[in-house]
């Protein structure tokens, strides 16, 4: 072999780069943890179903928000039929007024930050 | 090989593995061969590819510089150098191989001949080819670091930041990353100039076109799962994170487009040592571009030079002394 060291030296940096998460994530030994949203409402049901909630929550918001604020609609209809006031505020933060609890929860795992809050106000939370 | 065989067949390769995944995944419980199973599989081929790959290149000797150079050669003090584009020490090839794999400085110079009316021929600077490569490569280098949230707990601060910049117009929730629509324009066009250009057309072999087809089965399965079919995110980082901790654990109901990508990368991966893609590798051990052009100040030794057995004038006379001298041969040793 020629040029040993310098071909080693690259190989060694290339394996460190690629393997990074593995020395990562036993480094801050939290590879097992994962998020537990709180739900601390008395309600069954969310606006619509929790698969599609989990999935599209955010697509939900963003509609809402074009709605009120373009076309000046503010009623919901779910699909179980029930009439919803379309508010992040009044609706969303009723139930789920635990944000670091319920929201950071998922966002912070998969490394989200959502504009949310760039005009709402975090609710307070009762600790 | 024809056009239609070139492109045909790893055509019909893809779509024959992108329905294999599908159909196992969605007719049989075989999650974990997709999930677990591959994934670590893939990475051990990898792995070992590109070690092999490497270290049989590094095998190979060197015995003189032929470094490409299109500057002036380091010579007399007063004749001005041009150390980047002609190097001369190994701080020089650094720089210059640097620019090479960053920017793709080499690329840049590229020009295209064209046979036009009158006739007239034109050599003519062609940048085209180098905005794509360079579009494509940084955008699948930043795609594959923002992927570093999926694998590390908590996420470092660098890759939210890299996300954050990645979607910065916030176009549409979940927000369209830049490097998704740039890698989607670069590689269209690396395909298209392929398919178009009769000439490109001509040299283009399937190991051409099948990592391109595989790259639009990743990025497209990638963006789809974001933008419109949805799957649990939750639960593809719990995977990744169990798998990097070597205690894979498959959560249920992933989402089957999740299983289409992950084993279109393992694919990828997996055909990396094997394939062109070895670039990534092969860059920094190109002799024409890693070697400093110093062959008229260092000697360099051929490796291969074994001890040559010579038979000199002396010995020559020795041998044939008294034979030389009755035919009368002049001798220089009586």
């Amino acid at each position: 072999m020629y040029d040993t060291g310098k071909i080693i030296t690259g190989l060694i940096v290339f394996l460190c780069l690629i393997t990074f998460p593995l020395w990562y994530d036993a480094f801050t030994g939290k590879a097992a943890t994962k998020p537990e949203p709180k739900i601390i409402t008395k309600e069954k049901q969310c606006v619509e179903a929790t698969p599609y909630m989990r999935d599209s929550h955010m697509k939900l918001l963003i509609q809402w928000r074009d709605r009120v604020v373009r076309e000046k609609m503010y009623s919901y209809k779910g699909s179980d039929g029930k009439n919803y006031t379309m508010s992040l505020t009044k609706t969303c933060l009723n139930c789920h007024s635990n944000k670091q609890q319920f929201c950071d929860q998922c966002h912070n795992y998969v490394g989200v930050t959502p504009t949310c809050w760039n005009c709402h106000i975090i609710p307070e939370e009762k600790s | 090989m024809t056009f239609i065989m070139s492109i045909m067949l790893p055509f019909i390769i893809i779509l024959f593995l992108l329905l294999l995944v599908l159909g196992v995944v969605s007719y049989t419980h075989l999650e974990n061969v997709f999930g677990i199973f591959i994934p670590y599989l893939a990475l051990a081929i990898f792995l070992m590819g590109f070690l092999y790959r490497i270290l049989s290149w590094a095998k190979s000797p060197v015995p003189f510089r032929i470094t490409t150079v299109c500057g002036q050669e380091k010579s007399l003090d007063w004749i001005k150098a041009n150390r980047l584009e002609s190097p001369f020490t190994t701080l020089d090839v650094i720089k210059r191989l640097a620019l090479e794999v960053l920017l793709f400085r080499s690329l840049f110079r590229n020009t295209n001949t064209e046979l036009n009316e009158g006739p007239k021929l034109i050599h003519w600077s062609a940048k085209w080819l180098w905005l794509a490569g360079l579009t494509f490569h940084w955008s699948f280098f930043i795609i594959l670091t923002r992927h570093l949230r999926f694998f590390t707990e908590p996420v470092p601060f660098a890759i939210q930041f890299i996300d954050k910049l990645d979607n910065l117009f916030e176009i549409g929730v979940p927000a369209l990353y830049l490097t998704d629509a740039l890698i989607v324009a670069a590689i269209t066009h690396l395909f298209l100039r392929r398919v178009l250009v009769p000439k490109i057309r001509y040299v283009s072999l399937p190991a051409d076109y099948f990592p391109l087809f595989l790259l639009f089965c990743i990025i497209g399965s990638g963006m789809f799962m974001r933008h419109i079919y949805k799957v649990d995110l939750i639960k593809v980082k719990e995977l990744a994170l169990s798998l990097i901790s070597f205690r894979p654990a498959l959560p249920e109901g992933i989402g089957v487009l999740f299983y289409v990508h992950l084993f279109f990368v393992c694919l990828l991966i997996a055909y990396f040592p094997f394939s062109k893609l070895m670039h990534l590798g092969g860059v920094f051990l190109s002799p024409t571009r890693n070697l400093a052009n110093n062959n008229r100040s260092k000697r360099h030794i051929n490796p291969w030079n074994y001890p040559v057995k010579v038979h000199t004038y002396e010995e020559y006379e020795d041998e044939f002394r008294e034979k030389m001298k009755a035919a009368e041969i002049p001798v220089d040793k009586e």
